[in-house]
């Protein structure tokens, strides 16, 4: 419905030259050229943000190659830099953050969109699109004064007697780390799973519960059964819109992951993420190719979540397109 | 059959039951939110909060008048920036337009939506404090007005949609030119909607950070003019809340109540204007 184009026929006949001065004359072709203009602008931004990425990153392209994702060592001082202690940070704690984000979400998603009665739904949605407005270093700040001593004082000692067995749940607790970095990622990325998946499920059409609940199935049968599997390509898309956020979140991650550059089994070691050594690092780059390398993170940063968003895009239109052509 | 049919009866009672506690502790994370700041940041609130430049380190008191400002000079430039280009941009897709160039235009506003912000940040390095060589209000209101381009564009142009077609047709039957009608019928129609949408994109950016580290940067005392760098908001709940000493940390809950207040107000009021006596039914 909102892709449909307009269907209002253009005013006057013809290309002949009395009409294009008529039209000139009434301005419509005018705002037409001016709008078009401004829109183009925006493709213009877009591909010149690329082309910036791509040439300021150049120097450390050409340097290092490809073994700039394979490389462990991030020294500064000697110019030697390899983006896999940051690579390796980014995705443990986003993957962290997808696993606790991910059931909580859709639980509450399907609960919103199916199960509530419509005033609480509603009432609550609004909560969670509130949620989704609350900035980046607002949670950060909390995390740092709430979530990291937590972790650090009870979280983590219990987690280590309990599953120390396991290579996750071992050293020393510092509060700080790539737990509290996917935890924060979590709470982030609840509300966005909640409001794409919430849409996805109400575009399933009715037909699809009423069949199941008329054969008999229960509330949740006909959720769970009929409903969720018809939205299941467009509830993947909403974890793959999440999981492009997680990637390129920067203050939360920044203010809790502790900032140090290893590649670490235990989720209670201190890491570092893409988009934190870009802001910690960028204004106290000295020497171009500290900087190169820097900007050729955040290109990384840049094509991971032009991918995601793409996918992620694709799955949702195919969910919701499905449900309104059966309408 | 008896035990199985009263299996998924439970079966049926649990999940439901589990599905709303998720929305439960979903919704509950806001309310924690707002209680801590309220309790930490009004502690740290007092006049001297908006009035006052920052104190050295050691010295207590002091306030962030000047990073009030500054946010609010760094959303002036970006809201003259991204939101022309994203209102007729959105004017552009609604009313104009065939099929591949808007296709084309929708695909990298979307694009442009889903760039980190830090990366957004960079770009607004490159162009900006890269030839000028020194930080600047401009470079971060810049980098600012880029993100706010995607939701004006969007929401501008979904409003637009939601103008019922028979509206635009009365003014053309009445002999009124395209561009007459948009400007006059078609835009007033929707103005509530876009209004909305420029208070959501407002709240959006007020609360980024990533992008003014290397834009804006910082600064102890105030920026005059646009040409030098300046403290934010965001900016100095990050520096103060990551930085050793108590007394930043309380400045640090004073910032973060006023922002999230702000961001939150504004957000409230922009929804409150779309659903109070709204003149065209959302699609």
């Amino acid at each position: 419905m909102a892709t449909a184009p307009i269907a209002v026929e253009r005013p006057g006949p013809g290309w002949g030259p009395r009409a294009l001065l008529r039209r000139f004359r009434s301005g419509d072709e005018i705002a037409h050229l001016v709008t078009l203009l401004i829109a183009s602008s925006v493709i213009l931004i877009t591909s010149l943000l690329v082309y910036e990425l791509w040439v300021n990153s150049a120097l450390s392209r050409h340097k290092f190659g490809w073994a700039f994702f394979f490389t462990r060592v991030w020294d500064p001082i000697f110019e030697h830099f390899g983006a896999l202690p940051f690579i390796y940070g980014t995705l443990v704690t986003s993957i962290l953050g997808l696993l606790i984000a991910v059931p909580l979400g859709l639980g509450a998603a399907i609960f919103l969109a199916e199960l509530a009665p419509p005033r609480v739904s509603d009432a609550l949605t609004f909560v969670v699109e509130l949620l989704a407005a609350v900035p980046s270093v607002i949670y950060g700040l909390l995390a740092i004064f709430t979530l990291v001593p937590l972790l650090r004082e009870h979280v983590e000692p219990f987690l280590r007697a309990t599953l120390g067995f396991l290579p996750f749940f071992r050293g020393p607790a510092y509060g700080v780390g790539f737990l509290a970095g996917g935890l924060v990622l979590a709470v982030m990325i609840v509300p966005f799973i909640i409001s794409v998946s919430r849409e996805v499920l109400l575009a399933v059409p009715a037909d699809q519960r009423e069949a199941a609940l008329a054969l008999g199935a229960t509330r949740w049968e006909a959720t769970w059964k009929a409903v969720v599997p018809f939205a299941r390509a467009g509830i993947l898309g909403s974890i793959f819109l999440a999981l492009a956020r997680a990637l390129g979140e920067t203050m939360a991650v920044t203010m809790v992951i502790g900032n140090n550059p290893q590649i670490s089994a235990s989720l209670f070691a201190p890491g570092y993420s893409i988009a934190a050594v870009i802001a910690n690092e960028f204004t106290e780059a000295t020497g171009d190719l500290y900087l190169a390398a820097l900007i050729e993170l955040a290109l990384v940063l840049f094509v991971l979540t032009f991918i995601l968003n793409g996918l992620a895009r694709l799955l949702i239109l195919l969910t919701t397109q499905r449900g309104t052509a059966h309408e | 059959m008896n035990f199985r049919s009263r299996w998924r009866k439970i079966v049926n009672a649990v999940m439901l039951t589990l599905t709303g506690l998720c929305a439960l502790l979903a919704v509950s994370a806001l309310f924690f939110i707002l209680g801590y700041l309220v309790w930490h940041g009004g502690k740290a609130l007092s006049g001297d909060f908006f009035t006052k430049l920052p104190k050295p380190v050691g010295e207590a008191g002091g306030g962030m008048a000047n990073a009030i400002v500054g946010s609010a000079k760094l959303l002036l430039l970006a809201s003259l920036i991204g939101l022309p280009i994203g209102f007729f941009s959105g004017v552009y897709l609604a009313e104009f337009g065939g099929r591949r160039f808007p296709f084309l235009v929708r695909y990298t506003t979307d694009l442009l939506n889903g760039v980190p912000s830090i990366v957004i940040g960079i770009f607004a390095y490159t162009i900006v404090v890269l030839p000028m060589r020194h930080f600047s209000t401009l470079a971060g209101g810049i980098a600012l007005g880029i993100m706010m381009i995607p939701i004006a564009v969007r929401s501008t142009e979904e409003f637009l949609r939601a103008v019922p077609n028979s509206l635009r047709e009365a003014a053309m039957a009445l002999g009124a030119s395209r561009w007459r009608t948009i400007t006059t019928v078609v835009i007033p129609a929707a103005v509530r909607g876009i209004v909305t949408g420029v208070m959501l994109d407002l709240a959006r950016v007020a609360g980024e950070t990533a992008p003014l580290l290397f834009t804006a940067f910082s600064n102890r005392f105030w920026s005059p003019g646009w040409n030098q760098p300046t403290a934010s908001l965001p900016v100095m709940i990050f520096t103060y809340a990551v930085a050793p000493y108590e007394d930043w940390h309380r400045q640090a809950w004073a910032a973060g109540l006023v922002l999230l207040g702000l961001v939150l107000l504004t957000n409230v009021a922009g929804r409150a204007i779309l659903s109070r006596g709204m003149s065209v039914q959302r699609p």
